[in-house]
């Protein structure tokens, strides 16, 4: 084991860290705020509404990421001038343009077949009792369905996170310096493959428990109602909390 | 008929000396090589290596009585690959350097050539001040010209002398980008995403500038070939301590440089002479 170059290498890791953290967080970000519509067109009962977002989802999930990733990045350099015609070239000129609209696309296209299962999976009875109350539409959705879906898509949103997370890896492969850029070019020349990808595994497991905490968080929160209430009788039998059906691993 | 009998005997002796010699080293000798380098390793359109490393070491295994076999691997993975015995050698355009030698064991050089700039003609880059020599032997003797490199970005391929190089030299001044392949600098340099390319110049000139996308892009600046970084010369780099090995590529190096073999090859592919000094 050679600590030292580990040491040496500390800065540039944490700098490599922080682009991880940064793109994980923007694709993440714009490609849930993306998903949450496309979901709602997914389960529409009218089929040119419907396929459109199937054909998105079914390519992004049907091809590696990675394929996806030198489509856009090379493909777009191949097309170089026509996208300057455009005006689209300023953008993926950038490599860290190309990657966070690839991870996004990505994202969006897995967190829309989330949602959409957790739309799915909002009771019947529940829809029927807020249309009985006269709600339709917008009000339908943002007050019952979504609120519940989400809830039911959390743990599997959750695993999809961190899933993207762990993909921002391939970004090294165009040129930029993430955790894996940064471990792979000092062990270039270092040829300390070991100690330096051990020190890039141990950065994403700290960065991957971070988010595993926030997510416990954010269910505990989003499932009082299902907790039993403290001045009820059920507070006296402790560790009542039904745990949710999860899929996270 | 005598002359035929001693032919035969000739060759019967040539044989035994090659099994014999063979007879130590473990059979077939795999040599692990990239595919993706040309003019000096490369995968054609028909999907068969090719090219003047896998032509030598065709040569080479021929003159030492080997059986060989190629086995492709990515550059960055190259060194790895051949420690956890992948394959026993790696001929694939490594140049012999003091970070690798303390990793891995090399022949004698079997060709040398200096690295260069690229850039798109009428950029007006001139990479060092003033009246650069033709030839860099020692980067202390020249000042690079900071402020004509200042923020651009430099495209090259990772894990290699040239990425050193830049890192050492020049990663104050310009932004340094690396890639897996020199064909992907080489894209992204056409692209327009990079301003300048730094490679072996042999690399540069038959596998980018005498290409259809190569057209409107040159060398700019002098080829550098301090020891430091660009090492004495590509060798064949072998797991330490096979020494065996090692002897029976240096011996095969300087037969086929005496028998014409080297000459044929070099002149399939280049119109001058890529082993460089004795």
């Amino acid at each position: 084991m050679n600590l030292q170059i580990v040491l040496d290498t500390l800065p540039a890791f944490l700098e490599g860290a922080l682009l991880t953290l940064q793109i994980t967080f923007v694709s993440v970000a714009i490609g849930l705020v993306c998903a949450v519509p496309l979901a709602i067109l997914r389960v529409s009962r009218n089929p040119l509404i419907a396929w459109p977002v199937y054909g998105f989802t079914f390519f992004f999930r049907g091809t590696p990421l990675l394929v996806q990733l030198f489509l856009v990045y090379y493909g777009a350099g191949q097309f170089s001038d026509s996208l300057d015609a455009v005006g689209l070239w300023t953008f993926f000129r950038d490599p860290w343009f190309c990657g966070v609209f690839t991870l996004t696309l990505n994202t969006a296209a897995y967190t829309v077949e989330i949602l959409r299962g957790g739309i799915q999976a909002v009771p019947h009875g529940e829809v029927e009792a807020a249309r009985a109350f006269g709600m339709s539409g917008t009000k339908l959705y943002t007050r019952i369905v979504l609120p519940k879906a989400g809830r039911i898509a959390l743990p599997a949103y959750t695993n999809e996170v961190i899933f993207l997370l762990q993909a921002t890896s391939l970004v090294s492969l165009i040129t930029l310096m993430d955790i894996t850029g940064v471990a792979s070019r000092v062990a270039a020349r270092s040829f300390a493959y070991y100690e330096l990808y051990l020190t890039a595994a141990v950065f994403y497991l700290v960065i991957v428990y971070a988010l595993q905490g926030v997510f416990r968080r954010l269910e505990h929160r989003l499932s009082g109602h299902l907790r039993a209430r403290p001045d009820s009788e059920g507070a006296a039998a402790p560790a009542a909390e039904p745990a949710p059906p999860t899929l996270r691993g | 008929m005598r002359k035929l009998t001693l032919a035969l005997a000739a060759a019967a002796a040539v044989g035994l000396a090659a099994s014999a010699a063979s007879a130590e080293i473990d059979q077939p000798v795999r040599i692990g090589t990239e595919g993706a380098y040309a003019p000096f390793n490369f995968i054609d359109e028909n999907g068969n290596l090719q090219g003047f490393d896998v032509d030598i070491a065709r040569a080479l295994c021929d003159a030492a009585g080997f059986e060989c076999e190629f086995v492709i691997q990515d550059w960055d993975g190259i060194i790895p690959g051949l420690l956890a015995e992948k394959y026993d050698a790696i001929v694939a355009s490594m140049s012999i350097t003091d970070e690798r030698k303390q990793v891995v064991d090399f022949t004698d050089k079997y060709y040398q050539t200096p690295a260069r700039f690229v850039a798109a003609d009428g950029s007006g880059h001139s990479i060092v001040e003033g009246d650069a020599p033709a030839a860099v032997g020692n980067v202390d003797e020249i000042a690079f010209d900071t402020d004509g490199l200042d923020g651009k970005v430099v495209g090259v391929q990772s894990a290699t002398i040239h990425e050193a190089f830049l890192q050492d030299n020049l990663s104050d001044v310009v932004e340094i980008r690396s890639y897996g392949s020199q064909e992907e600098a080489n894209l992204d340099l056409v692209s327009g995403r990079v301003d300048l390319l730094l490679a072996d110049s042999v690399v540069l000139d038959e596998g980018f500038l005498k290409t259809e996308s190569g057209e409107g892009f040159g060398f700019v600046g002098p080829g550098f070939t301090d020891q430091r970084w660009f090492g004495t010369g590509a060798g064949i780099a072998i797991r330490k301590g096979e020494d065996e090995l090692r002897e029976a590529f240096n011996a095969a190096i300087d037969q086929i440089r005496a028998d014409g073999t080297y000459q044929e090859i070099n002149d399939k592919y280049f119109d001058f002479d890529v082993y460089g000094a004795e």
